[in-house]
């Protein structure tokens, strides 16, 4: 298959990474699952640079997001399907 | 692909083999470094390991620093060793050990003699040692021979999707040749702490798992003044895209494949049940850790980073790779092994691992790793608390 725009670790993730230098705002992105080798489609509503998140879903403050299909902190601030997730919306629960 | 089943290395007099053949000038405390740096400057061949301790240390802190000293003497890529210290007693106990292994090693201490004339005497026993070390040949030696230690570094989320899981195809693919492997790094499970456990291959490795890392989580929330923020995960990691610590931590983890351990090991403890994985309590300070696991008898190590991280070590090779295509094109000349094709998928993971498998073959034939062409070799102590 031609080269994606995210990876997906597990199928139950919420987030994707980004593997192309960035996304543009609006952009369609294709993201190839590894656990399955199965492909979405997400809309990319800012411009997000290698190796960051996208959201796949809307989420809300308290969700926890998902990746490697294992717990990796909260949200703090709600996020739209296809919002860069970063530090300025999620939160560890450890500290 | 089909694994060789040997590489070239030096044969040791204790039945170990070594992926290089240094002489090493070791100082027992700080105050010895200019001595230490003096002899290597005089004798071609050997190679000075300045650090900043070794004085007034007691308790478990005194303890780990000689655990350090006398395993980085007694580590396989290390022919001999000339040890000096200000005061006999220390050195002399550091000497006794390193000597257990059958390989050349004399002591120096300081102490009514004064540099000059210590560098003189040291100086005389570092040449005998120099020229008798080039003699010696590479051999074959079976896989198994080799005690791969691996850590990551400036991770980004390149690490945990390609980088990290290409060195735990490689253990998987290495294991069935009885070769000792080692993960590390306490901090940077945080988060994958129980899952981590989990991978104890019996109760007692889970169990010993689960209160190193208690005892680390102690310390830090008796000692952390707000969050860790800005050091797990560092500004680097949140430049590349990670978030929290958990993440850090699940895209560390990915580093021993579907692999379980055997054994926690204190910081620069020697494996003792054998070939397998074992996870060694150490920082997540990529020099430290390195320095512990060196000390722990591994003599080649695999360092995937994200961001970039440029460590060396000066007595075990740390060979690079990277799954960031824009840090294997800007900082190429620390990348040994560029896996940045699986994030576009023209490579999958198991052609990753075979490359890595290679280009560490390579390295423990003799190539010089990009750490080594470029100089570094950062020898770090880790220090548990304050001196007396």
């Amino acid at each position: 298959m031609s080269q994606p725009d995210l990876i997906i670790h597990d199928e139950k993730d919420n987030v994707g990474v980004v593997v192309i230098e960035t996304t543009k705002k609006g952009q369609e992105c294709k993201a190839w699952i590894m656990e399955n080798d199965k492909t979405v489609e997400v809309s990319s509503i800012n411009e997000v640079p290698l190796g960051h998140k996208i959201a796949l879903q809307d989420l809300k403050e308290g969700d926890t997001i998902l990746k490697y299909g294992h717990d990796i902190g909260k949200v703090v601030k709600s996020i739209k399907k296809g919002e860069h997730v970063h530090v300025h919306n999620v939160k560890t629960k450890k500290w | 692909m089909e694994i060789p089943k040997s590489f070239l290395g030096y044969k040791r007099e204790n039945g170990r083999a070594g992926t290089r053949n240094h002489v090493i000038i070791l100082p027992v405390d700080d105050i010895s470094n200019a001595c230490a740096e003096a002899v290597s400057n005089n004798i071609k061949g050997t190679i000075a390991l300045p650090h900043s301790y070794g004085r007034l240390q007691f308790g478990a802190d005194l303890e780990l620093h000689f655990r350090t000293m006398i395993g980085t003497g007694k580590n396989p890529n290390v022919a001999a060793v000339i040890v000096i210290g200000i005061e006999p007693k220390w050195t002399k106990r550091i000497v006794d050990e390193i000597a257990k292994t059958g390989k050349p090693v004399e002591g120096f201490h300081i102490e009514r003699t004064g540099d000059i004339g210590t560098i003189m005497k040291a100086s005389k026993k570092a040449q005998e040692f120099s020229q008798w070390a080039s003699e010696k040949q590479r051999e074959e030696c079976p896989l198994s021979d080799l005690w791969i230690s691996v850590k990551c570094g400036e991770s980004d989320t390149t690490s945990g999707l390609a980088s990290n899981p290409t060195v735990g195809n490689l253990m998987e693919k290495l294991e069935p040749f009885g070769v000792h492997l080692c993960f590390g790094e306490t901090s940077e499970l945080t988060g994958a702490e129980k899952v981590c456990a989990a991978r104890g291959a019996t109760p007692e490795a889970k169990d010993k798992f689960m209160k190193t890392w208690n005892a680390y989580n102690d310390f830090i929330l008796k000692e952390a003044t707000d969050d860790l923020s800005e050091s797990q995960p560092t500004a680097g990691n949140i430049a590349g895209g990670l978030t929290t610590i958990e993440e850090k931590a699940f895209g560390n983890f990915q580093k021993i494949g579907n692999l379980k351990f055997i054994d926690v090991l204190e910081p620069a403890e020697e494996p003792k049940k054998g070939k397998g994985l074992y996870f060694m309590d150490t920082s997540s300070a990529a020099a430290e850790c390195v320095t512990l696991q060196a000390a722990g008898g591994f003599n080649i190590h695999l360092f995937p980073t994200g961001q970039g991280n440029i460590i060396g070590n000066p007595i075990e090779p740390v060979v690079k790779l990277t799954a960031n295509p824009l840090t294997a094109k800007l900082m190429k000349e620390h990348v040994d092994c560029d896996v940045s094709k699986i994030l576009s998928r023209e490579m999958n993971l198991s052609q990753a691992g075979d490359e890595l498998i290679k280009t560490m073959l390579r390295v423990a034939n003799g190539r010089l790793t990009c750490a080594e062409a470029l100089g570094h070799k950062e020898f770090v102590m880790t220090k548990l608390y304050r001196s007396a």
